[in-house]
C-alpha cells in the first residue's frame, strides 16, 4: 500500500480568468481506491483531465511511481504508463463495434488476428466484471442501451494487453448503471485494487464512496479541503466538508401565500412532487447539475403537462448556443422577443424598436456606446445583460432562467440580482435554475431535483448549502 | 438485426433492380460485350467514389474531386506520355497536396466544403493551363489495361470487385481502418486514447488523392485523350455513390463495397435512361430521382429500427 502509483504536486489550471485548479496535491498508492467528492465546479473533472493527459496544467508536477515525469504528459503518454480514464460523457465511437472500440485504446492490437484477440479480451473482462451482461463484442455501440455502453467502456478500461495497469479513473461510473450492475462494479473495484491497481472513484453517491474507497479526498473551489481515511468520515461530516457554513439569506420575508398561482407543474421525468410558483415569487431550482432542472424549465416553457398563466420568456444559460444571435446588433438582440408588440401596419416600427433598445440599454446599464453595434462587441457579462433585457423588455409575466449567471463577473451579477428583485416586486414571477447555491439566497423558495424528480422544497429560511446538499445526495438504494 | 441487414443489403438490391430493368428494356445488354460497354465508365467513377468515401469517413466533404480527376487525365495525356518520370512525380505531388489540404483543414478548423470548392477551381485552372483544349494522348499501357478482355467475366466487373474488396479489407477489417472510422465516429475519444487526429486526417486525404489519381488514369485509358472538363460531374457522382452505398455524411459510417455498388448503379442508371430514350438533359434529374427514392427507402428502414 505504501508505494506511490501516481502523484500530483501543486497542480494549477486556469481557463481565462476562471481558476479551475488552484494548487492541488494528490497521491494515490498502488492498490488503493481513492474516493473524490466535491460539489459541481469544484474542479474534479479538470483534475481528471490533467491526470489522463488531456489537459496540460499551467503549473505543477506529476510523478509516476515516485519519479517525476519530465516529458510532456499527453494522452498517449498516459496510455503508455497504464493510466486509463472512464469519462462521464462516454468515450466510445458509436459507429464501431465493442471489439473495435477496444482496439482504439490498445496500440498492440494489430496485425493478423487482432479482431479475435480484441473479442476475447473484452468478452473475458465483461464476464468478469458484469456477469450476465448480454453484450456481444460484435454489437455496434450505437445499438446498445446507455447502461450497456457504460459497462462496455468500464470493462474496456480494465483490459490489458501489454505493460501494466497503474491507475484507472472512474468518473461517475454508476450514473447509468442499475443497482445490480453498480454493485458488481464496486465489488470488482475491490478485487482490482487487491491486484495492485490504483483506482480513483468519483461519485455523487456518497454511500458508494464511503463503502468502496479506502481514502477520501474532498475538493472545493479548485483545492483539496480534506483528505482522510474513509473510515474517519460519516455521511454528515462528508457533506459538511464539501459545503461551507450557512450564509445569510437576503429574502427572509415570506411572500403572501394568497397571491395568484402562475405556474404549477409536475416533472415529467419522475416523482410525484410538483412545483408551484405564485405571482411575484422568485423560485429556485437546485440540486446537482443535470438532474432534470433544465428539462423542468423546458416543460413549463413548452406548456406540456404544466398549468401556466401568462406569457413566458426564457433566458438561456449557454449564451453561445442558445442565447445570442451572433450576427445581429445589440438592439436587435434585445427587441427580438418583443417584435410582435412593435408592429405597425404589419411591419416593424423601427423607431419604436430603437427606443425600446435604448431604454433597456439604460436600465440594464449595458456598457456600449451604441446599441447598433454587433452583439459580439460586448463582453460576456454584458451579452448576458442583453439577454436579460430581452426577457424583461417583453410582455412575459413569467421568466424562466436556465443557470443564466454562468461565467458572469460578480459586479454584473449584483446588478442583475437587484433587477430581478425589483421586477419581482412589480409582480413578475421568476423560475430560476442555478448551479450556484449562493444564488438561492435571492429566492423565496427552492426545489431540489434528483434524478429528474423534485425531492425537497425548501422555504427561504431553510435555504442553506448544507440542506441543499443533504437533499441532493440521497442514499443510493442499492 | 434484420433491419440492419436490410439497410446493408439495400445498395445491392438497388443495383439488382436497375440491372434487371436495363435487361428488360434492352435484352441485348445481357451479354459479355453489352455489360463491358455499359459498365466500363463505372471503373473511374467507382475509384472517384472511393476517394470521396475516405474524405466522408472523417466527416469532411470533397467538392474538388471531379476537377481533380480531370487534371490527372490532362497530366496523364501530356506529361506522363512525354516524360514518364516527371509525370509520375507530378502525380505524387498532387497526392501530397491532398495531404496538405487535409492538414490545413484540420489545423485551422476550416470547413472542408469551402476549402475544396475553392480548390476545385485551382485544379481546373492548372488543367486548362496544361491542356487548353481537349487533346493529348493516353499512354499505350493505360489504353491496353483499360481495354483488356478478361475471359468469362467482363473487365469492369472484375475491377469493381477488386477495388471494393481491397478497400473493404483496408478500411473495415484492418486495425488501422478502425482508427480511421473511429476518427469520424468520435474524434474526442480518439484523441483521448492518444491518437493524432491530424495524422489520421492527412492519411485519409492522401488516400483520397491516391484514388483520385487512379480514377483520372482509368478515365484517360478509356477516353484516350485528356480533357480538363471530362470529369466535372464526378464530384456529384462520387458523393451520390457513397450515400447510395449506405454511407452517411457524418459519423464515420461508410461501406466500401456499398460505395462501389453505388457507383455501378449510377453508371448503369445513365445507360438505362439512354435506353429509355430520355434526353441527356434530363438524365441528371432522373439520377437525382433514383437517389431520392433510395434515400427515402433507407430513411424508412432506419425509422423502423429506431421505433423498435
Amino acid at each position: 500500500m505504501s508505494e506511490q502509483a501516481i502523484r500530483l504536486d501543486g497542480v494549477e489550471k486556469s481557463f481565462g480568468a476562471v481558476r479551475a485548479l488552484a494548487g492541488v496535491d494528490l497521491t494515490v498508492a498502488t492498490g488503493e481506491c481513492l474516493g473524490l467528492v466535491g460539489h459541481n465546479g469544484a474542479g474534479k473533472s479538470t483534475l481528471m483531465h490533467v491526470l489522463s493527459g488531456n489537459l496540460t496544467p499551467s503549473a505543477g508536477t506529476l510523478s509516476i511511481a515516485g519519479k517525476p515525469y519530465d516529458r510532456l504528459w499527453t494522452a498517449a503518454a498516459a496510455q503508455a504508463e497504464g493510466v486509463r480514464c472512464v469519462f462521464q460523457e462516454l468515450s466510445l465511437c458509436p459507429n464501431l463495434t465493442v471489439a473495435e472500440n477496444v482496439r482504439i485504446v490498445h496500440r498492440s492490437l494489430k496485425g493478423f488476428g487482432w479482431k479475435g484477440r480484441a473479442h476475447a479480451l473484452i468478452r473475458q473482462k465483461l464476464d468478469e466484471i458484469f456477469p450476465n451482461h448480454g453484450i456481444s463484442p460484435d454489437d455496434e455501440i450505437a445499438g446498445l442501451a446507455i447502461g450497456q455502453r457504460q459497462m462496455a467502456e468500464i470493462a474496456r478500461a480494465f483490459t490489458l494487453t501489454d505493460g501494466r495497469l497503474r491507475l484507472v479513473i472512474l468518473d461517475e461510473p454508476t450514473s447509468s448503471l442499475d443497482a445490480v450492475t453498480a454493485q458488481q462494479l464496486l465489488a470488482y473495484v475491490k478485487k482490482e485494487t487487491a491486484r495492485g491497481t490504483a483506482i480513483i472513484l468519483i461519485s455523487h453517491l456518497l454511500g458508494e464512496i464511503l463503502t468502496t474507497a479506502d481514502r477520501i479526498l474532498v475538493m472545493k473551489d479548485g483545492k483539496t479541503v480534506a483528505d482522510r481515511k474513509a473510515a474517519d468520515f460519516t455521511r454528515n461530516s462528508l457533506v459538511a466538508a464539501m459545503g461551507s457554513e450557512a450564509r445569510e439569506h437576503t429574502r427572509g420575508v415570506a411572500k403572501n401565500s394568497t397571491a395568484e398561482v402562475m405556474v404549477r407543474a409536475q416533472p415529467r421525468s419522475g416523482g410525484s412532487a410538483s412545483l408551484e410558483a405564485r405571482k411575484g415569487e422568485i423560485i429556485g431550482l437546485t440540486g446537482l447539475a443535470g438532474h432534470g432542472q433544465t428539462r423542468m424549465l423546458l416543460q413549463i416553457y413548452e406548456r406540456r403537462q404544466a398549468e401556466v398563466k401568462g406569457a413566458l420568456s426564457f433566458i438561456a444559460g449557454d449564451r453561445q448556443s442558445d442565447g445570442v444571435f451572433n450576427l445581429w446588433s445589440i438592439g436587435r438582440n434585445i427587441t427580438t422577443r418583443s417584435l410582435a408588440a412593435l408592429r405597425k401596419g404589419g411591419l416593424i416600427d423601427l423607431a419604436a424598436e430603437q427606443r425600446l433598445a435604448e431604454d433597456w440599454k439604460q436600465r440594464m446599464a449595458i456598457r456600449t456606446p451604441d446599441v447598433n453595434n454587433n452583439i459580439l462587441t460586448l463582453s460576456g457579462g454584458n451579452q448576458q445583460k442583453a439577454l436579460f433585457a430581452r426577457a424583461l423588455a417583453s410582455d412575459a409575466a413569467i421568466i424562466l432562467m436556465d443557470d443564466p449567471m454562468r461565467g458572469v463577473d460578480i459586479g454584473t451579477k449584483q446588478e442583475v440580482y437587484a433587477m430581478i428583485g425589483a421586477e419581482a416586486e412589480k409582480g413578475r414571477t421568476f423560475i430560476w435554475y442555478t448551479t450556484e447555491i449562493e444564488e438561492l439566497t435571492h429566492c423565496d423558495r427552492a426545489y431540489v431535483f434528483r434524478n429528474g424528480a423534485i425531492v425537497a422544497a425548501l422555504g427561504s429560511d431553510e435555504l442553506t448549502e448544507e440542506k441543499v446538499l443533504q437533499a441532493s445526495f440521497a442514499e443510493h438504494a442499492a | 438485426m434484420n433491419r440492419r441487414f436490410l439497410r446493408q443489403a439495400l445498395p445491392f438490391l438497388t443495383l439488382a433492380v436497375v440491372l434487371a430493368a436495363t435487361f428488360y428494356v434492352q435484352p441485348r445488354t445481357m451479354s459479355y460485350f453489352g455489360l463491358n460497354l455499359m459498365l466500363q465508365y463505372a471503373v473511374p467513377i467507382a475509384l472517384a467514389t472511393i476517394a470521396q468515401m475516405f474524405i466522408i469517413t472523417v466527416n469532411d466533404l470533397d467538392l474538388s474531386i471531379g476537377p481533380f480527376v480531370g487534371l490527372v487525365s490532362c497530366i496523364g495525356a501530356t506529361l506522363l506520355l512525354d516524360n514518364p518520370l516527371l509525370g509520375i512525380l507530378a502525380l505524387l505531388v498532387l497526392i501530397a497536396a491532398y495531404g496538405a489540404v487535409g492538414a490545413l483543414i484540420h489545423i485551422r478548423n476550416l470547413p472542408s466544403i469551402v476549402v475544396t470548392l475553392g480548390l476545385s477551381f485551382v485544379w481546373l485552372g492548372i488543367a486548362v493551363l496544361i491542356l487548353p483544349s481537349p487533346g493529348g494522348k493516353a499512354p499505350v499501357w493505360l489504353k491496353a489495361l483499360m481495354g483488356v478482355q478478361t475471359p468469362w467475366v467482363p473487365f469492369p466487373i472484375i475491377a469493381a470487385i477488386v477495388i471494393g474488396v481491397v478497400v473493404h479489407l483496408a478500411l473495415m477489417l484492418s486495425s488501422y481502418g478502425v482508427i480511421a472510422r473511429g476518427a469520424g465516429g468520435n474524434p474526442k475519444a480518439l484523441t483521448r486514447a492518444g491518437w493524432s487526429m491530424l495524422r489520421t486526417k492527412v492519411v485519409m486525404y492522401m488516400l483520397a488523392g491516391f484514388f483520385g489519381v487512379l480514377s483520372g488514369l482509368a478515365l484517360l485509358g478509356l477516353t484516350t485523350s485528356g480533357d480538363a472538363h471530362v470529369a466535372d460531374r464526378y464530384t456529384l457522382y462520387s458523393i451520390a455513390g457513397v450515400i447510395l452505398g449506405g454511407g452517411e455524411f457524418i459519423g464515420g459510417r461508410v461501406s466500401p463495397l456499398g460505395a462501389v455498388v453505388g457507383a455501378l448503379t449510377l453508371a448503369l442508371a445513365g445507360s438505362f435512361l439512354i435506353f429509355l430514350k430520355i434526353s441527356p438533359d434530363w438524365q441528371i434529374g432522373a439520377q437525382g430521382a433514383i437517389l431520392i427514392i433510395v434515400l427515402a427507402l433507407r430513411a424508412l428502414v432506419s425509422y423502423g429500427e429506431q421505433k423498435r
